[in-house]
């Protein structure tokens, strides 16, 4: 009994000493953002390496879940005769919900394993140090620059990922349940606010970008330095980030949607 | 001798239970090359991190340049590392950088100069090692010898006033070796560098050191030229110079008697 609560007490402080890490490790990378300004490029390149990459599984995602959110939503609203309203459940699922949801899910596995394994085996072959003895910060050079641009391409991957779903959706529903489209398009444009939809969508994938990548950074860096190590860290980000998106999810919909 | 570029004194490092230096006190002198000899695994690595600031003494001051390395703030530490290169084991060239960005990192990240400039610079430090023809190759297309030698004009691109070099020999071919050896000898003189070389190779070091330290189980044991050395009376040295696997440091680990071992009943 005492042996198990010993090593709960471990897990505990272990964990509680971890997350401690993680904040101090955002605050250092925080602070290297106002020197990213006049070296913009940095960050492009990193807004292309988790951004333009991901762009294929993002796409092709958003279509298949916009085509199949328009057959689900059919069955259901053809019992009303409301089949006119297919474009209105189908955007707004994927504006709200599922655009960034689904987005930060596909970015966590696509770009956060990559930058995880990126920043670990940085460490592993003493890159990060060999930078630290050429008195350049690693966290304000490498980490800031990722960080950055994780927090930019999030909300723009989120917004294709909506955009082509809404095309998948019309194709499915116009093109294969003969909706009518007229109905379809102007429906929902007259039923999706710019505020009370797109921007809490946009908002969502914003702090979901931010979370993902943070952890995907904080991982790589606080990995063990062997392959093993990193191998693990990789797994972690996948597991940690896609669990931090749904509980954060269940939070930011309940403070934007709750009181409706 | 000339006056200490790195004075150490009373060095106690220890990494959980396992002491690693204890007492330890060394001048590394200006200008010159000091080879830093022990076997595997006392440390040698520790001690140019403990020179260059990334780890702290527990007990003791490291100096250089007459600073206390540990009590310097992050800035101060960073001025400091200028004027310091680091060559790495394996080089740690940034992979995702060709040849010659890798040698232009540290003056475009350090340096206000404008590209044509650093063009330059970068091919001189390039030619000094004999790559000035390899500056499009990424790292991943070098051999083991190559990139040290990268990694060393990267070193030395900011025109430091000291080198480490951290087992600059190892797992090296005949020729490389033989080259990396003249490299760091003559970069030493023509730079006047104060290069600080780790290594535990004995006859490649003793060839080319001004000054050599030996370490064994945290502390100094011996210290002096590389005549001085050979000339030592010390069993424990001797034996690491002319590489004898028995001696004072016993190939056996600590075991009990090897017959009663055998004829004990209750073997595992």
């Amino acid at each position: 009994m005492m042996d198990f609560l010993q090593r709960l007490g471990a897990t505990a402080l272990g964990v509680t000493e971890r997350i401690g890490r993680g904040h101090l490790f955002l605050l250092y990378v925080l602070g290297g953002f106002p020197g990213l300004l006049p070296r913009f490029g940095l960050v492009i390149k990193q807004i292309y390496a988790s951004g333009v990459l991901s762009l294929l599984i993002i796409a092709v995602s958003g279509l298949f879940v916009g085509m199949v959110l328009a057959l689900q939503g059919y069955n259901t609203l053809v019992d009303f005769g409301a089949t006119e309203s297919l474009g209105v459940v189908v955007a707004l699922s994927l504006v709200r919900e599922l655009g960034p949801v689904v987005g930060a899910l596909l970015f966590a596995g696509r770009a956060g394993s990559a930058l995880t394994a990126e920043i670990g085996l940085m460490k592993a072959t003493e890159q990060l140090s060999a930078m630290e003895m050429m008195a350049v910060n690693p966290l304000h050079r490498v980490v800031a620059p990722r960080l950055l641009g994780g927090i930019i391409a999030m909300p723009l991957l989120a917004a294709i990922l909506s955009a082509v779903g809404i095309i998948g959706g019309y194709l499915v529903a116009v093109g294969l349940l003969g909706v009518d489209e007229g109905a379809f398009w102007s429906q929902m444009q007259a039923k999706v606010d710019l505020f009370d939809d797109v921007a809490s969508g946009v908002i969502k994938s914003v702090v979901f970008g931010f979370v993902v990548t943070w952890i995907a950074l904080f991982e790589g860096y606080d990995a063990v330095p062997t392959s093993e190590g990193v191998s693990r860290a990789t797994t972690r980000t996948v597991v940690h980030a896609s669990l931090a998106v749904l509980a954060l999810n269940f939070i930011l919909t309940a403070l934007m949607f709750g009181d409706d | 001798m000339p006056e200490a570029w790195v004075r150490i004194r009373g060095l106690r490092y220890a990494r959980g239970e396992q002491v690693i230096f204890e007492g330890v006190d060394m001048d590394i002198p200006r200008g010159r090359l000091t080879a830093i000899m022990g076997p595997s695994g006392t440390g040698k690595t520790t001690l140019l991190r403990l020179i260059g600031g990334q780890l702290h003494a527990d007990a003791g001051t490291v100096e250089v340049a007459g600073e206390n390395v540990a009590a310097l703030r992050s800035k101060a530490l960073y001025r400091l590392r200028k004027r310091m290169g680091m060559l790495f084991q394996n080089g740690a060239l940034l992979t995702d950088l060709s040849v010659f960005d890798n040698v232009a990192f540290p003056l475009r990240e350090h340096t206000r100069l404008p590209e044509r400039m650093i063009r330059d610079l970068v091919l001189m430090k390039l030619h000094a090692v004999g790559l000035r023809g390899a500056r499009e190759l990424m790292p991943a297309q070098l051999s083991g010898g190559m990139a040290r030698r990268v990694a060393l004009a990267r070193a030395i691109a900011l025109d430091p006033q000291m080198v480490l070099f951290d087992e600059p020999f190892t797992g090296q071919d005949p020729i490389s070796l033989g080259v990396l050896v003249s490299l760091l000898r003559s970069l030493t003189d023509a730079l006047g560098l104060t290069s600080v070389v780790v290594s535990h190779d004995v006859q490649e070091s003793l060839s080319i050191a001004d000054y050599v330290y030996v370490i064994s189980e945290g502390r100094v044991v011996e210290h002096g030229t590389p005549e001085a050395l050979r000339q030592s009376t010390s069993p424990w040295v001797q034996q690491f110079l002319q590489g004898q696997s028995d001696g004072p440091v016993p190939f056996h680990y600590p075991a009990p008697d090897y017959r009663a071992d055998l004829l004990a009943d209750d073997r595992p």
